[in-house]
């Protein structure tokens, strides 16, 4: 055993650049799974004291304790139906005016891709202030409508800008072979741009989606005391209940946006991406 | 003629923001005619294919088919079909979709839609690519099922903008070969749009030789061929010889060029070159009014080595 782990034969079978090399990779590995290792222990953990680099009983002890508390199970479910409506609403709203700025010119064209980006250049707690203030008097504050609007705010950059690139990147002669042999500008749309530009929006929701599970900001300010996400009832956890219920919460959390990212891996290519953010 | 005329351009420009288009065209297409716009990039042939697809709105004038006038259409209401140069099809569709998409549309039974594709693919001998995807093929089968998908909808005009310039030499001749025996067979009504000269005359039953944006010549491939009516016509149909002598230009076929070694002509000058070009030889000669070019045949081309003194006799010639 100690043939293998003997750290000179090591560093002399990869050679001094590789050696460092790998220490390098080793601590960034550590750096960005290290946390992520922990907690999944943590979630794991039934009992756990102080001396004890590696828990002393595992369990799902506090699976139970969480899936036992009514307000954290319904916050899942909350969270879940906020994001789906919210994916599907700014599909709606977002879908058809990427549409027109990917192949219509205007006057402003650039300002108003622009300005998506503007509503992500400010800190974010200032923004929702300010929202905060204007849902008040309109009556929005702690109302379904009012968190549903906030999410869909942190969606509509990923919803305008991804699928805009994927419609752009669609010839336009496919979309003219279509109206040539008798499909109406919205046939053409719904059975030849919208599948082809399919990839490029499917990411685009998969952010959105993923947005929405992780929005916790302007959900506090403005669903409290009403409706409480995961991520907003992730803050009373953290303060009132042991580490060891956070990490099974944040697990829960973590679990479908893995899911989400491997289903879209086949779509999610640099070139998706980098596509949407051309100004063009 | 006027008889059966099935398409009509009555006086239309078409005109682009930056001023660019046509202007005051006129045109008529007998049923079953193959007619070719032909010209370089940028004249306007493209332009004048797309105001009457509908997929640019002509600025003035009138499209009639069968009298009827169309040009105020969006392109779905317009029995015509276009085949593009490129990207035809939808890739996230099969063969069989492709085709039947048109027809769906229309709102054709599945029974009857299924049976008309197999038909048309038959026709255009593709039978059995029907499960495949346009990415599965080459560019000369997607231009086929392209051509087959058009033709499905029994279009009164078949537009073809370019449809074979993206593929090889020896496919798009054949393509060239099969489109016009589909055309004569089905006797279909085509606006053909091409660059090409060569392509030109071998499809068409009329070219119209365009020059920045209006008619510069119409007429038969053999007419446009042997009586150009001006110099740009003469330069762009087939190969030419022009001669600057005397304040004018003598424009002769390089195959009308009579090359012998000795006695009279209507120049004199040495071989420059020899080129074998198949079944005939091109020979230029250098003469005081530049390089003349000669078509002669591999036997008549044995009896001269460069640099040979020569006389050139013009069997037949255009002045401008």
């Amino acid at each position: 055993m100690s043939y293998f782990f003997n750290p000179k034969r090591f560093y002399h079978s990869l050679g001094r650049r590789r050696f460092w090399e790998w220490l390098l990779l080793v601590a960034f590995i550590l750096f960005f799974y290290g946390p992520l290792l922990h907690m999944f222990m943590l979630a794991f953990a039934d009992k756990y004291e102080a001396p004890g680099v590696v828990p002393q009983k595992f369990g799902f002890q506090w699976w139970e304790y969480v899936l036992g508390q009514r307000t954290l199970v319904s916050s899942i479910t909350l969270s879940f139906t906020i994001a789906f409506i919210t994916t599907f609403a700014s599909m709606v709203i977002c879908l058809p005016a990427a549409y027109v700025l990917a192949r219509y010119e205007f006057p402003g064209r650039k300002a108003v891709m622009f300005s998506f980006l503007l509503g992500n250049a400010f800190p974010r707690i200032g923004i929702y202030t300010s929202i905060g203030i204007i849902f008040y008097r309109i009556g929005l504050m702690g109302t379904f409508p009012g968190v549903l609007l906030i999410h869909l705010l942190g969606t509509m950059m990923m919803m305008i800008w991804l699928p805009s690139g994927a419609f752009r990147s669609v010839p336009r002669q496919q979309e003219e072979a279509a109206r040539d042999v008798g499909a109406s500008p919205l046939q053409t749309f719904l059975h030849v741009t919208l599948p082809m530009a399919w990839p490029g929006i499917a990411v685009a929701a998969m952010f959105a989606f993923i947005g929405s599970l992780g929005e916790s900001e302007g959900t506090l300010l403005v669903g409290l005391p009403n409706y409480r996400t995961m991520p907003v009832e992730m803050y009373g956890v953290i303060l009132d209940y042991p580490a060891t219920a956070g990490a099974v919460f944040a697990l829960i959390l973590i679990v479908p946006n893995i899911l989400l990212l491997l289903l879209m891996r086949r779509y999610l290519g640099a070139e998706t991406i980098s596509k949407g953010y051309k100004m063009g | 003629m006027n008889e059966n005329v099935k398409l009509e351009i009555r006086n239309m420009t078409t005109l682009y923001k930056n001023g660019d288009g046509v202007r005051d065209i006129s045109l008529r297409v007998a049923t079953g005619e193959l007619v070719t716009l032909l010209g370089p990039s940028g004249c306007g042939k493209t332009t004048i294919l797309r105001s009457v697809g509908g997929f640019i709105q002509c600025t003035s004038g009138e499209i009639l088919i069968d009298g009827k006038d169309i040009s105020r259409l969006p392109p779905e209401k317009r029995p015509t079909a276009m085949v593009f140069q490129s990207y035809n099809l939808w890739p996230h569709m099969t063969v069989m979709e492709n085709m039947a998409f048109g027809l769906k549309l229309r709102k054709v039974p599945r029974e009857e839609r299924k049976r008309r594709v197999m038909e048309m693919l038959a026709l255009v001998k593709m039978t059995g690519m029907e499960h495949k995807y346009p990415g599965q093929m080459s560019g000369g089968q997607q231009q086929r099922i392209a051509i087959g998908r058009s033709l499905l909808l029994k279009p009164d005009v078949l537009l073809l903008d370019e449809p074979f310039s993206a593929l090889d030499a020896k496919i798009r001749s054949q393509m060239r070969e099969e489109l016009r025996k589909i055309q004569t067979d089905l006797n279909i009504t085509v606006v053909f749009v091409t660059h090409d000269q060569e392509e030109a005359m071998a499809l068409s039953d009329r070219i119209v030789v365009m020059n920045k944006g209006s008619f510069e010549q119409m007429g038969t491939p053999r007419e446009v061929y042997n009586h150009p009516r001006s110099r740009y016509v003469a330069d762009f149909i087939g190969e030419m010889n022009f001669i600057e002598r005397d304040g004018e230009t003598l424009a002769v076929r390089p195959e009308n060029v009579v090359v012998s070694a000795h006695g009279e002509g209507d120049l004199a000058g040495s071989v420059r070159t020899i080129m074998m070009l198949g079944h005939y030889i091109e020979l230029t000669v250098d003469t005081e009014y530049g390089i003349v070019k000669s078509f002669v045949s591999a036997e008549q081309a044995e009896k001269f080595k460069s640099g040979d003194p020569v006389a050139l006799r013009f069997e037949s010639s255009f002045r401008f």
